[in-house]
């Protein structure tokens, strides 16, 4: 059995995990990295994407995060999210919506269309429905 | 002198009056403790963005972020002024209100204002005044104030602040600081002060369970991570300020209804008395009209 260690999931709303885990892996802007207990200290930009962890009983969790921050201590990380949900949080029909809204805005191609804006959008409903189709 | 049915009417509209500003007063005080949880929940990302950008900030020049270099010279400025959307709150926004004054006739003489407007009052204000104004986010004080808006509102502000549109932004938002202390207060957001200072207002206690940690591993650079953070810090300012707002509104809408209340209780009770007087009078003057006629009888 793995050592546990520490995770904190913090948004500006609310903290939306504080529990033990046994590993974890996020999106880190440089690519997807993974920590275990006793990780040096790690400093890593995230993108927009899905976070795993196991919990202290070993059943696997995902969460959703908008980008951000990870901080990893050897007995703790911490992720500082715009926005992150749990996987049973998301509203998925609204993901839908947003996904289907944002493709239409890409495709539109109007002049006014904030492109990089649509692009993220996108990416964070993609990813919404993603997270939230896995069992 | 009033006469008695006059006097009723009136105690019984200042009663009126009475249970609706005890009714307000009952509505602060719950919207007030969903503002004060809104802050709760915010201080550990805030914090923990501090500590974070603390650590990396010490490894970092002065100049590693544009976001950072004062402009030699400054002529146009930008200022988000944070007000709440309704009034019946006392001063509160007057006093908002009277500190963007000031820095208009001091500090910005001659500048080039622009105004970014939360809230109604201040939007009504500047639209009065003839201000110029950038953008105004209504419904938003007051309510449940969503990160998105302080994270659009603030993007915007840094591009036309790297596109050179504006040379500072202030930012006027009143600090909760208790119950029946709020303060106006100006803050500058861009460019970025001094890390160390913005680090330190955030921190209250900086010796928490862990201290900075002197090395990090970054990724990417420290640098990138930094003019990464950096813009979240400015969205993180002007939530903070909107969360402060909107709690400062709540609690002086509070005290202004507990004052008002109080008010209307001295009221009727000053009512009362003249009602009784009166009464007491017009018995009087009708004992004396029966105690006459009888006497005129007996003749």
């Amino acid at each position: 059995m793995a050592d546990k260690f520490f995770l904190e999931v913090v948004t500006p709303q609310k903290a939306i995990v504080s529990e033990e885990i046994q590993s974890i892996s996020a999106p880190g802007s440089e690519g997807e990295f993974c920590a275990l207990k006793g990780h040096t200290t790690f400093l890593a930009a995230l993108k927009i994407g899905g976070i795993r962890y196991k919990d202290a009983s070993g059943k696997e969790r995902m969460l959703f995060v908008s980008g951000g921050f990870a901080e990893v201590l050897p007995d703790k990380v911490t992720i500082l999210a715009e926005s992150a949900e749990r996987r049973k949080d998301i509203n998925i029909d609204r993901a839908r919506e947003a996904q289907s809204r944002a493709e239409k805005r890409l495709s539109d191609k109007a002049a006014d269309t904030d492109i990089v804006r649509a692009q993220a959008a996108l990416q964070r409903a993609m990813f919404r429905t993603k997270i939230a189709g896995t069992r | 002198m009033a006469t008695l049915k006059e006097v009723q009417s009136k105690i019984v509209s200042v009663k009126k009056t009475r249970q609706i500003t005890s009714a307000m007063k009952m509505v602060a005080t719950s919207r007030l403790r969903g503002a004060q949880n809104a802050m709760e929940a915010f201080k550990p990302y805030a914090s923990k963005f501090a500590e974070v950008l603390g650590s990396i900030a010490g490894k970092s020049g002065e100049d590693a972020s544009p976001l950072l270099v004062p402009r030699e010279e400054v002529k146009k400025v930008a200022l988000l002024l944070c007000t709440s959307d309704r009034g019946l709150c006392g001063g509160f926004n007057i006093n908002l209100i009277d500190k963007a004054e000031k820095m208009l006739t001091s500090e910005l003489e001659g500048k080039e204002v622009s105004f970014v407007c939360y809230g109604k009052k201040g939007r009504d204000w500047a639209r009065k005044q003839g201000h110029t104004r950038d953008a105004e986010y209504i419904g938003v004080v007051g309510g449940n104030v969503e990160f998105s808006v302080a994270s659009g509102s603030g993007q915007t502000l840094i591009n036309s602040f790297l596109e050179g549109a504006v040379d500072e932004v202030y930012l006027i938002y009143s600090d909760f600081q208790g119950m029946a202390k709020q303060v106006p207060t100006v803050k500058q957001i861009l460019p970025i002060p001094s890390l160390d200072e913005v680090v330190a207002d955030e921190l209250q206690s900086p010796a928490e369970d862990e201290a900075f940690l002197p090395e990090h591993i970054c990724e990417p650079s420290s640098d990138a991570l930094l003019g990464e953070m950096l813009p979240k810090n400015v969205f993180i300012q002007i939530y903070d300020a909107l969360l402060q707002t909107s709690t400062s509104e709540h609690a002086a809408r509070m005290r202004a209804m507990e004052n008002a209340t109080k008010a209307c209780e001295d009221m009727v009770g000053e009512l009362q008395t003249i009602f009784n007087k009166t009464r007491q009078a017009a018995i009087t003057a009708d004992l004396m009209d029966i105690v006459g006629g009888a006497e005129a009888l007996k003749g």
